[in-house]
């Protein structure tokens, strides 16, 4: 089942996929067109954990080396805008890339839950792009805030996808398109840290509860984004994630 | 954002979001204590712009609650720090008006498991559960002359820990604010942590925790062990 939490006409509605190509169905039975409802993250964002140099290309595109405990780091719920969103690239910036990430949506409360039970803990997956703005890293608490949480640098949707209970994770392919033409490409089946270990690993220290949500890395294919470039991060089977870069001027900026 | 963290106050916004902002190495004297470190790799220079971290929802304890470690042995170290709540929207807001923006301030036990290195999010270190004490009170902004100004004690189990100031920083409340603001969004409830003085003490399991700071009260908690359930 896939669902969206989109606002039309007023108030904010749960839909589903209409039978005809780009519409949805609102719960209260209204069939609308995608593009005449205002996407947002498609369930109650908690927690956002956040993967760094998670595929090995990756890391080595970016020049790291293999680690021996994954790279987290958090995001607040800010920074979070829906499918088909805009998202601010400052003037003085000459490094933005989009980044295509498997997202993992909690369920259930994980507490010190050990690998063989961790996939019972996932509610679904959706698709992230993960914005970062290498311009502004800086080496303490690497990637610090001001490149990977900024206003609008965390694209979560079009849709939650509900994962069976206790599957194992999905092996998908990621791909990511700026305008058009396909830039990045990756599989899940090469993560390096995957997930039913970071669901143990984090458990181990902190409660993960429902709508809390684990952006789980990205592969190689970062590439720099210009004002008025569509980006599209897709996966297959899980959803289509449309975001606009904007300039300064559309934020009074 | 849902929590099961409440903490209400008689004014706007009336309640804490649940999203709470931490600044390291804001204070002077913690950043001095690096030495020459600072300086060198994996650093190689000072932080220029604000360094945050995120205490996540897991991590918030409710006035009167204990906090928790889970190494029986083990410590925390105990960062005594001044949290700004945030009364309205605040997006790229100058220094000059940055603390219209404040609702008021309390205090909190900003605790993380002592570690050395800060070229990585700390997450294991600083977002474990219930590290993160918040109380005894919201006290609105006007009744508080200047943030910046504030007498910070720790006690642990009684006796004085650890003295230090809410100023010696390299950025004030007022210029936070702003500096933040100008990249993300700060929302009413929100929590900004100014950062901790250099020499935080540190306590083990069983110890009774104080911190006071001027004009805010006392925050008074204690370190529990986790409690495992049979059989784990």
């Amino acid at each position: 089942m896939k669902q969206a939490r989109v606002a039309f006409a007023g108030a904010l509605h749960e839909a589903t996929p209409g039978a005809a190509q780009g519409t949805l169905r609102l719960a209260d039975g209204r069939v609308v067109a995608e593009e005449d409802v205002v996407w947002l993250a498609p369930f109650e964002v908690g927690t956002i954990v956040a993967l760094g140099l998670n595929y090995a290309d990756h890391a080595k595109e970016l020049a790291f080396g293999a680690q021996d405990e994954p790279l987290v780091f958090l995001k607040g719920p800010g920074s979070v805008v829906g499918h088909r969103g805009r998202t601010r690239r400052p003037v003085d910036a000459t490094f933005m890339h989009y980044e295509c990430e498997l997202a993992v949506v909690i369920g259930k409360p994980a507490r010190k839950v050990s690998r063989a039970e961790a996939m019972s803990h996932v509610a679904g997956y959706t698709v992230a792009n993960d914005y970062a703005i290498r311009d502004y890293l800086e080496n303490w608490y690497r990637p610090n805030l001001r490149v990977k949480n900024r206003d609008g640098g965390t694209v979560l949707g079009p849709w939650l996808v509900d994962a069976a209970d206790g599957d194992a994770p999905p092996q998908l392919e990621l791909r990511s398109f700026v305008n058009g033409r396909l830039t990045q490409q990756g599989h899940t089946r090469d993560l390096i840290f995957d997930v039913p270990f970071l669901i143990e690993y984090l458990s181990a220290f902190m409660t993960l509860s429902p709508g809390d949500v684990i952006l789980t890395g990205t592969p190689e294919g970062v590439s720099n984004v210009a004002v008025g470039d569509e980006v599209v991060c897709e996966i297959e089977g899980i959803g289509r994630l449309l975001n606009t870069i904007a300039g300064d001027a559309e934020f009074g900026r | 954002m849902a929590s099961t963290f409440d903490l209400t106050f008689e004014f706007a916004p009336y309640r804490l979001s649940g999203t709470v902002y931490g600044v390291l190495m804001n204070h002077r004297d913690a950043l001095a204590a690096l030495g020459e470190a600072a300086h060198q790799p994996p650093y190689k220079a000072p932080p220029k712009a604000p360094v945050l971290y995120v205490k996540p929802r897991n991590t918030l304890v409710a006035p009167g609650a204990p906090l928790r470690i889970d190494d029986p042995a083990g410590e925390l170290e105990v960062g005594a720090a001044l949290g700004v709540v945030i009364g309205r929207t605040a997006c790229a807001v100058s220094e000059a008006e940055a603390l219209d923006f404040v609702a008021g301030y309390v205090i909190v036990a900003d605790c993380s498991l002592p570690h050395d290195s800060y070229f990585r999010p700390a997450i294991r270190f600083k977002a474990r559960d219930r590290s993160c004490a918040i109380g005894p009170k919201v006290v609105a902004r006007a009744d508080i002359a200047n943030p910046d100004a504030l007498g910070v004690r720790v006690l642990v189990d009684g006796r004085p820990a650890h003295a230090a100031r809410t100023g010696g920083t390299f950025r004030g409340v007022a210029r936070l604010v702003s500096d933040i603001s100008e990249f993300m969004t700060l929302a009413p409830g929100d929590l900004l942590l100014t950062g901790v003085a250099a020499g935080s003490p540190r306590v083990g399991a069983g110890a009774t925790l104080a911190i006071e700071i001027d004009g805010l009260g006392r925050l008074e908690t204690r370190v529990e062990p986790a409690v495992e359930l049979a059989g784990r």
